[in-house]
């Protein structure tokens, strides 16, 4: 591929991509307004537009047009900074997150993904490591007592459970040998017993891994069960309680960014990627994968929103106990009785 | 070309960010000053094709030793430092010490100025290389390793424990 048709692709590629994530995270605000107020047995959003669809649209006119407020005790340079450094950390993974296998347009064969590199997983798990700082800062620099309780109940539970989400993904990596994101779907491809298909989950009893990830998930993304960072009922909104307007909506953005990149992640690893029936000509051979692949992120997004409406918040020593004393000897065991049946079986 | 600017560029970042971490007075700034090092220094990494090291650079050192760095500055809530003209001894033998570094660095470049260029993927950069690397040629002293670790992680948690509650560890010891 010449130089030039190389970027004009990547630009397209990477215009379209951040499109549909941002306008999936407004939309997941939605859906989970919509879900959470059934199943409390009201409408939720139906005054703007058919079903309140257009809803995220008058929010984020809302949030613009707000009086922006900085507190005059905050620490201005990191209070600015924090909400920027949560949001771009949040957003940056779908780099190298694949949709689908490849889009043929006349002559240029493409992958669906901004870039495939051969240390994906590795990439997508440094920068949600990075993403804590967004939070842990703005509790600090807030300089208010609340904020900076839920900064550093943020940290820490993040800490905590990156390891047991990490050690939970080293069984899916003996599996498939790659880190590449691509490779592990397609060590992933085919069925078993005729019928199964041959997703990690399944195949190789990954399903343990697969609740850990689910439940590290959560707290990495600071959703109930796991909220302590923002517990309104003992820290009004944790890290994000002084800020305000744009700033605010940051925050929000972010977290939802990081849900979805959490349902990507689970999909890729765990539900075998975009596989599902492929039929018709080439264009709709190109596109039905993006579409299994969004069913899978919808599911995901769906049981986030589900356990928000039915789970309470754990107490903060039961949250790290459950890390530390269950979720990661699980683990490990995890890893262990994997790597015993890989090397057996080779 | 586009390898040279890149390298230029980060590793100007990687000295600037270094520079910055010492001038900044508050440790808070200081710290994400080290991230940005960190960060930079993992660029370096991936331009010289080694980027399982890379990863495991923002990983490990700017994802969860620099957040515990950030998380005990803000527990301790430490404040501004107070600026000091500095010991004696440090302009004495500090400024010589890093001239004679230096110009010992640069000699011994010089003097292997003749060795050429390492060419890009020459060097075992891939996630499996280092896995042969580690889990066949070192295999001993990483298991070495690992029991350090594991001594040290016994101590952490001796320390901790006896500091809190110094009556029960003595009664189950």
């Amino acid at each position: 591929m010449p130089i030039l048709t190389f970027i004009i692709v990547a630009v397209i590629k990477i215009a379209l991509a951040l499109f549909v994530l941002l306008t999936a995270v407004a939309y997941t605000v939605w859906l989970e307004r919509k879900v959470v107020g059934h199943m409390q047995n009201r409408w939720g959003p139906t005054r703007v537009g058919p079903f309140g669809l257009l809803q995220p649209a008058a929010d984020g006119v809302k949030f613009l047009f707000k009086e922006d407020l900085t507190p005059p005790h905050v620490y201005r340079p990191l209070f600015i900074a924090a909400p920027m450094i949560a949001v771009i950390f949040a957003i940056t993974s779908i780099a190298v997150i694949p949709f689908g296998n490849s889009l043929h347009v006349g002559s240029i064969t493409t992958p669906m993904q901004i870039t495939d590199v051969n240390i994906g997983l590795l990439v997508v798990l440094g920068i949600t490591s990075l993403g804590v700082y967004g939070v842990a800062l703005s509790g600090w620099s807030s300089n208010s007592k609340y904020s900076l309780l839920g900064g550093l109940r943020a940290s820490a539970q993040m800490i905590s459970y990156e390891i047991a989400l990490g050690l939970s993904l080293i069984g899916v990596l003996i599996l498939a040998g790659t880190f590449s994101l691509r490779g592990i779907v397609e060590a992933q491809a085919g069925h078993f017993w005729g019928f199964i298909p041959n997703w990690n989950i399944f195949r190789g009893g990954q399903f343990v891994a697969f609740f850990i990830y689910l439940m590290a998930a959560y707290a990495e993304t600071n959703r109930i069960p796991f909220d302590l960072p923002e517990a309104e009922t003992e820290l009004v909104a944790g890290y994000h309680t002084e800020y305000s307007a744009m700033k605010f909506a940051m925050f929000f953005m972010a977290e939802y960014a990081n849900m979805i990149t959490v349902a990507c992640l689970a999909s890729l690893l765990f539900l075998g990627g975009w596989s599902g029936p492929i039929f018709g000509p080439q264009l709709l051979q190109d596109v039905l994968p993006l579409l299994w692949f969004a069913l899978r992120i919808f599911a995901f997004l769906f049981i986030y929103i589900w356990v928000r409406g039915t789970l309470p918040r754990f107490r903060y020593d039961q949250l790290m106990a459950f890390g530390w004393k269950f979720l990661l000897p699980l683990a490990i065991a995890n890893l262990v009785v994997t790597a015993l049946i890989v090397a057996l079986k080779s | 070309m586009l390898h040279l600017i890149l390298f230029s560029v980060f590793a100007l970042v990687c000295v600037a960010g270094a520079v910055n971490l010492l001038v900044q007075k508050h440790p808070i700034n200081s710290a994400l000053s080290l991230i940005v090092v960190m960060g930079s220094l993992a660029v370096e990494y991936l331009l010289l094709g080694a980027e399982f090291v890379a990863a495991v650079q923002i990983i490990v050192y700017a994802g969860a030793i620099m957040v515990l760095f950030v998380f005990v500055i803000m527990l301790l809530n430490a404040g501004e430092e107070e600026q000091t003209e500095g010991s004696r001894v440090a302009w004495l033998l500090g400024i010589p010490g890093m001239l004679a570094v230096t110009v010992i660095i640069c000699w011994a470049l010089l003097l292997h100025s003749d060795m050429g260029t390492a060419s890009l993927g020459a060097l075992p950069g891939p996630p499996a290389d280092i896995a042969q690397l580690l889990f066949h040629e070192f295999l001993l002293p990483f298991e070495v390793t690992s029991v350090l670790v594991l001594i040290a992680i016994m101590g952490a948690v001796v320390l901790a424990a006896r500091s809190e509650s110094a009556p029960e560890a003595k009664k189950e010891g």
